[in-house]
This record gives C-alpha cells, structure tokens and sequence, in this order.
C-alpha cells in the first residue's frame, strides 16, 4: 500500500504522522478518526506494502504479527487495539511505545558503562521471559526491536518472525532453513529449529556482546557457511577486546552465547537473576579467558555441529517451568534446629533432581542491626556474619548442576522484603516456615508467612517443623507409618 | 455465525449430549454432523432420532462408514470396526435406515466442504492421518468451486493442516480451547475428532466450532459420563472391548 498523508484514514483510524517507513511496512502515529478519546495510550497503526495476494513472504510475517500480538500481554509488549482485514485492508493498531531502543543506545556518541549493560541486559531478560511463560518465543531479536520505556522496563517490538506453541507456525517448512537476521540469529534457528526459547537467549547474549565491545560476535554473515560458524565457534572473548570488561559479565554474554543450547542460561528469568546480583556470579575460565577458544576446542566442536538438525521443542512455558527458581526465606532468629531442618527438606524436595534448577537462600535482617558508627556492627561484618550461617545451612544441599546463591536483605519489614525480592526475580517457588518470627502466639494478627502467602507471585510452600527422630519416636509409639509430621500445606488452603 | 463440528458420535447418547450442551453454551447457533452417528455404542436410535431431530433447526448430515454398514451389514465380520453394524441395523427402526441411506457422503456450502473420510474419493472411506493424505483430499476439494476449508472425521483425532512458506501441507495439533485464526485466503483442512470414542489416551469428546464472521476454529474437549455410556455397551450385550475403549479412552 502506498505512502498515507497525514490527514488520512484508514478503517476509522487517522493518521497523525509517519513515524517509520520500511522495507515491509509503513509506521503511521494514529488517532480515532470520531475524535473519541484513546484507549489511554498513544497508539500506533503499522501498514504492510503487500496485501494478502501477493502472498510474499512478507505478508505471511505481518499475518503471523497480527495473530501473536492478539494474545500476548503484559507490559513488555505494545498493547494491541485493532486489526484490519487481511484481504481487504491489513493493518495491525497498538500501542506506541515511547522510549529509546537499544540501537539508539548503541549509537550513542559515550558507550554504556558496567552497571548500564547489566540493567539493560536485566530489562530484556525479564521481558524474554515474560513472553516465554506465555508460550512465544521472539526469534528475531535485535537492537532495533528492543526498547525501553521511561522507567527501564524493555519492551520487545516486531513479532513477524515469531513462534506461538499456540498457532500453526505458519513460517515452518518442511525444507527448514534459517529464518531470521543474521547477525543476532542462534545456531539452532540456523538450522531450522523454531521455538525454542533459549534462542532468545543467545540475541540477547549477542546484543550485549555489542554493548561490551561495540562489535558484532560474529559479524554479519552473508553466506550459510558463514551463518552455520555459530554452531562450533565462540567470538573472541569481549576482554579481548575491551579489558576493562569485569570477568562475571563476561561469564554472562559467554555463556548467553554458547553453541549449545543446553549450555546457555535455560531461561529469561535465570539470565535476570545473575545480571541483577554480579557479585553471586562463579566465574569460571569462561569469564576470565582473555585468549580465545583454542583451535582443538573449535575443532571438536565443528565434527560435532557438522551432524547438527532439526529437533522439534517442546512447549516454550513447560521448557521453562522444568528450571524453577526456588527462593528459601531462611530465619536468623528465634528459629529451632527443626524448622531449619524441615526447611532444608523441603527445599531439596522443590529443587529435584533436574539440572538448570537454582536456589536463592534469604534471610531479613532488620536494619537496626547495622551501625555505621560501631565497628563489629557495620553494614559488611553483619552481612558477612549472616552469609556464613546461610552458607552453612544450605551446604548440604549442595548438588553438582544446580547453582545457590545467598542474600541477606535489609528490611523492617520481612514479609514485604521477602515479596519485593520474589517479585524482581521471578521467583517460581518460595519456600519458608509456617510459623517463623516469633509471631507464633499472635493468631489473629497477620504473621510474616501469611502475609506473603497471599501477595506471594508463585507457588508458596510453608514448611512445619519436625525432626527425624520425632518420626521415629512416633512410629515406635505405634502411630503408624504416617509421615506427616511436617506437611506442604498449599498456602491459599487455610483462608 | 458460529458453526459446532461434531463427528463420529458412535451411538454415544451421553457424549453427544454433553458436546450439544458445551457448544450451545457456546453459542452455536448451527451444528453439522461429519458422518459415524452408529456403530460401536449402545444408543444408535437416540442419536440418530436427536440429530433428525437437529435437522429440523437446519443441521446438515454427511453419511460415514458405519452409517453405511448399519444400514447394509456385511454378511461377514471381516474386521473389529463392522462387529457391531449387525447389532446396530436391528435396534434401528426402517425409517431410521432409511433417512441414514439418503445422507449425502459429500455436502458443499460455500467455501466449506464437508466430507467424512477423504474428499478425492469419499466411498472409499480413505484415512486423512498425515499431510500427503490431506494433500491429496484438500487438492480434490478444490475442485468445487470456491472451496477454502474442507472438514471431516473419521480418524477420530483433532489436527488441523495447513500451508507454511512452503507448498507442501504441514499438521498443527491444536490445543483445546484456542481459538485458532483461521483467514480464508489460506486454505485449510481439519479433523475434528470423535464426539463418541476418543482414542488418545484421553476420555473427554471432541468436536470443534467454527465462527465464520471472524474465521476462528476451536476444538474443544468435553467431560461427560463416560462410565454411563460404557455400562450402557455392557448391558446391551456388545464386546467388552468397546465398553473399556470409553473408560480408558484407547
């Protein structure tokens, strides 16, 4: 379709302005032409240059667009407000999402220092993540369909090459090749694989490499050779080029960016969790190398990519859910051997046997237990004090695959630290004691497990306490092989 | 207009009612039936007199395999599925058979074509269980004019095939409950599963509905009595076997 002038309209909608005209499509700013006020929100009117006749790929992208944007929500995607008909007149209205993208950000005259590429890296990750529990994966992520709203929350723009488990993939073919940009695009998409959510990961990897160095990890391929060099090879490492780059973020992009999926961070939410807290980062060689992969290492893995196909994935949200953050809100005080006991069952029990599944042990200090003045009490020695009980508690827990990390908040109140902490890490299960914090007696006063069972975001185990040989003493005492002295109870059940 | 797909009842009364109950909740406003009202169940004569019934408010019938054999039972049970036509033709009255033989095997209306097994040759019962088998029924349909959507049963699974990038047909399993955009320049073939013998492991009925204002397919699965319409198979005196068939649901 042609060029609209300002003035212009379209099925109801006038155009303000064009606001980006494009290979595919044009960009128009819109309002409703009967001066009815907006849903709340400027909005947006994208126009495909091809009808549904034509039949050209493009099309096909902007139909597969219209289907997926109907459905997903959340602030990490524009809203959607109306859709045209594909035969007569295709449009697609939503939200116009005012902010900065992520190439403005790259073409910005001063690069992002440390603690910007870590915010921004966390912004895209929990947006990823957001659309991967809704059964999409992007797939064709790149700096200029990431922007960011005034308060930093990522907004993930242009869904024509994506994947809802939902819909036929209309983009699928039988001969499967690589769909997407070259330069941002993962192995296994290289290879035909549509769906699965850690290739969403790997762009990510790829645009902060970008902010890192400034470069491209592996340039812009022309070529399928050139595009299959993802499937065995690592990028110079980013302290290579720029080493003031820290060793843990260097741990993250590498590991954003490994040939393998199973290698990288298994979802959104995982990758969020590291960037947001560097300091509970394991560095490994991965973080560190400043050389490169050695020829023997590529070389191995280039026999291995050459017998490289197609797999089918499974459903994006299961994918996701198989790798729970469990976070355990460990007492400090008050607390008996067998609360912490019980506690540490639990927990094993949530993380099961799965790799990829994390731990974040917590506990809330209040902060009158800190003084800047006194010595034994400042800010590091107390927290110090209380990671080492953490540690000590969670150790044997310890299990090769799954990562555990240790938090001490400072909060007067503990409910609310405790939700606040779920909340910014997507925190899939949280473990804590049903009747912890001395409130035990207060029985119509809301104590901290009830107050964060009902704002909990996700699953909430409260733990009651018991010690082995209480079972034991109660089976010899005749009361049968129950083993329920401490139970799972589901938190919502009690109200 | 919204349109409620339902094939392959099997003379299950309490399936039947379940799916006619689900889809006018869902505001069905009109139901076509895709052959295989008979055979296998216990109730063949309250689900032929229902659909009759249906027919008045303007439901469309296709015949399926088992009505044919229902109404001619082969003199010898070469196979498990023709076990029960005996059964079946003496519980149904003549006026019964006779509205079953007159049942159209292939019924046009507009850009959708109704037919019970494939379209390139309906009286040979073919099985549409991959993408050459669909190619070759949705290649056939488009040989009326204007055809878009072809809609059948008797393989008594939900899958809808559709064109990718590509020329070649690709199947989409779909998930119960979404409504599927299904746009008319594209051309579609589905199968809408059993109403009366789910076979996938799984014992709720299948149908599916069609808005065609907005060009949306649903497929739907439906709880109901199963255990109802398995002891209703054993007190008739049919095989044990089709009676655990609805309690497992294989």
């Amino acid at each position: 379709m042609k060029l609209l002038e300002p003035g212009a309209e379209l099925d109801g909608f006038t155009v303000v302005e064009c606001i980006h005209s494009g290979g595919m499509a044009h960009i128009y700013q819109v309002r409703y032409s009967d001066n009815r006020p907006g849903p709340g929100f400027d909005m947006a009117m994208k126009v495909p240059r091809m009808t549904a006749g034509d039949g050209a790929e493009n099309i096909v992208s902007f139909e597969v667009e219209s289907q997926i944007m109907q459905v997903l929500t959340g602030s990490h995607v524009p809203r959607f407000v109306a859709m045209g008909d594909l035969d007569r007149v295709p449009y697609l209205v939503m939200e116009y999402v005012h902010g900065r993208t992520l190439q403005d950000w790259l073409d910005a005259d001063t690069p992002p220092n440390v603690e910007e590429i870590a915010r921004l890296g966390t912004a895209m990750a929990q947006a990823v993540h957001a659309l991967h529990q809704q059964n999409t994966v992007h797939l064709d992520l790149k700096p200029a369909n990431v922007l960011f709203r005034a308060d930093g929350r990522a907004v993930l723009l242009d869904f024509g090459l994506s994947c809802h488990a939902h819909y036929p993939d209309l983009l699928a073919e039988q001969l499967r090749k690589a769909v997407g940009s070259p330069a941002w695009i993962a192995p296994e998409q290289v290879v035909g694989v549509r769906g699965d959510p850690r290739s969403d990961i790997f762009a990510i990897g790829v645009m902060l490499y970008q902010l890192c160095t400034g470069e491209l990890p592996f340039g812009e391929p022309q070529t399928t050779g050139g595009l299959r060099q993802r499937l065995w090879m690592d990028p110079p490492p980013p302290r290579k080029l720029k080493p003031d780059i820290p060793p843990w973020l260097q741990e993250v992009v590498m590991r954003c960016l490994e040939p393998e999926a199973a290698q990288r961070y298994p979802s959104g939410a995982h990758l969020a969790f590291d960037l947001s807290q560097p300091e509970q980062i394991v560095v490994t060689a991965r973080g560190n190398n400043t050389k490169g992969t050695s020829f023997r290492t590529h070389f191995k893995r280039w026999i291995k990519a050459a017998g490289m196909h197609y797999l089918p994935s499974p459903l994006p949200s299961q994918q996701i859910d198989e790798v729970p953050i469990v976070m355990v809100a460990v007492p400090h005080k008050d607390v008996t051997d067998a609360t912490l006991y019980s506690l540490r069952q639990a927990v094993a029990r949530s993380l099961g046997t799965r790799p990829g599944a994390r731990l974040a042990c917590v506990t809330v200090i209040s902060p009158s237990q800190t003084s800047a003045s006194q010595d034994d009490k400042s800010e590091t020695h107390v927290q110090r004090r209380y990671l080492t009980t953490l540690r000590q508690w969670a150790q044997p827990l310890d299990q090769p695959g799954q990562q555990i990390s240790f938090h001490v908040l400072e909060s007067g109140d503990v409910a609310q630290a405790l939700l606040d902490y779920a909340n910014g890490n997507n925190v899939s299960v949280i473990v804590m004691g049903a009747a912890t914090h001395g409130l035990m007696t207060q029985r119509f006063v809301a104590t901290v497990p009830i107050k964060v069972a009902m704002d909990a975001p996700c699953t909430i185990i409260l733990v009651k306490q018991a010690l082995p040989f209480e079972h034991l003493g109660g089976i010899a005492k005749g009361r049968g092989a129950s083993t329920a002295g401490y139970s799972d109870s589901d938190a919502d059940v009690p109200f | 207009m919204k349109l409620a797909l339902l094939s392959d009842i099997h003379a299950n009364i309490q399936a039947l009612d379940a799916c006619l109950l689900h889809a006018r909740a869902q505001k069905a406003q009109r139901f076509a039936f895709l052959g295989d009202l008979v055979g296998y169940g216990a109730n063949p004569c309250e689900v032929v007199e229902r659909v009759m019934l249906l027919t008045e408010e303007g439901a469309t019938v296709i015949k399926g395999n088992h009505d044919e054999m229902a109404v001619t039972p082969p003199t010898e049970v070469k196979h498990v599925g023709a076990s029960t036509a005996a059964w079946t033709h003496q519980q149904l009255s003549a006026a019964h058979r006779t509205w079953l033989d007159t049942l159209p095997m292939v019924l046009h209306q507009d850009k959708i074509l109704m037919v019970h097994a494939s379209a390139d040759a309906p009286d040979l019962w073919r099985y549409v269980y991959d993408e050459r088998a669909a190619t070759v029924s949705l290649d056939a349909a488009a040989q009326w004019p204007g055809v878009r959507y072809v809609f059948g049963g008797h393989v008594h699974e939900q899958s809808l095939y559709y064109r990718g990038s590509s020329a070649g047909l690709m199947k989409f399993s779909p998930q119960p409950g979404v409504a599927l955009p299904v746009p008319s320049h594209r051309q579609w073939l589905s199968t809408v599963g059993s109403v009366g013998q789910p076979r996938d492991g799984r014992v709720d009925a299948m149908y599916a509905t069609l808005d065609t204002d907005r060009w949306q397919l649903t497929f739907h699965r439906v709880p109901y009595d199963h255990y109802a319409a398995a002891s209703a198979i054993r007190a008739a005196g049919l095989p044990e076997f089709f009676a655990e068939r609805l309690e497992k649901g294989r």
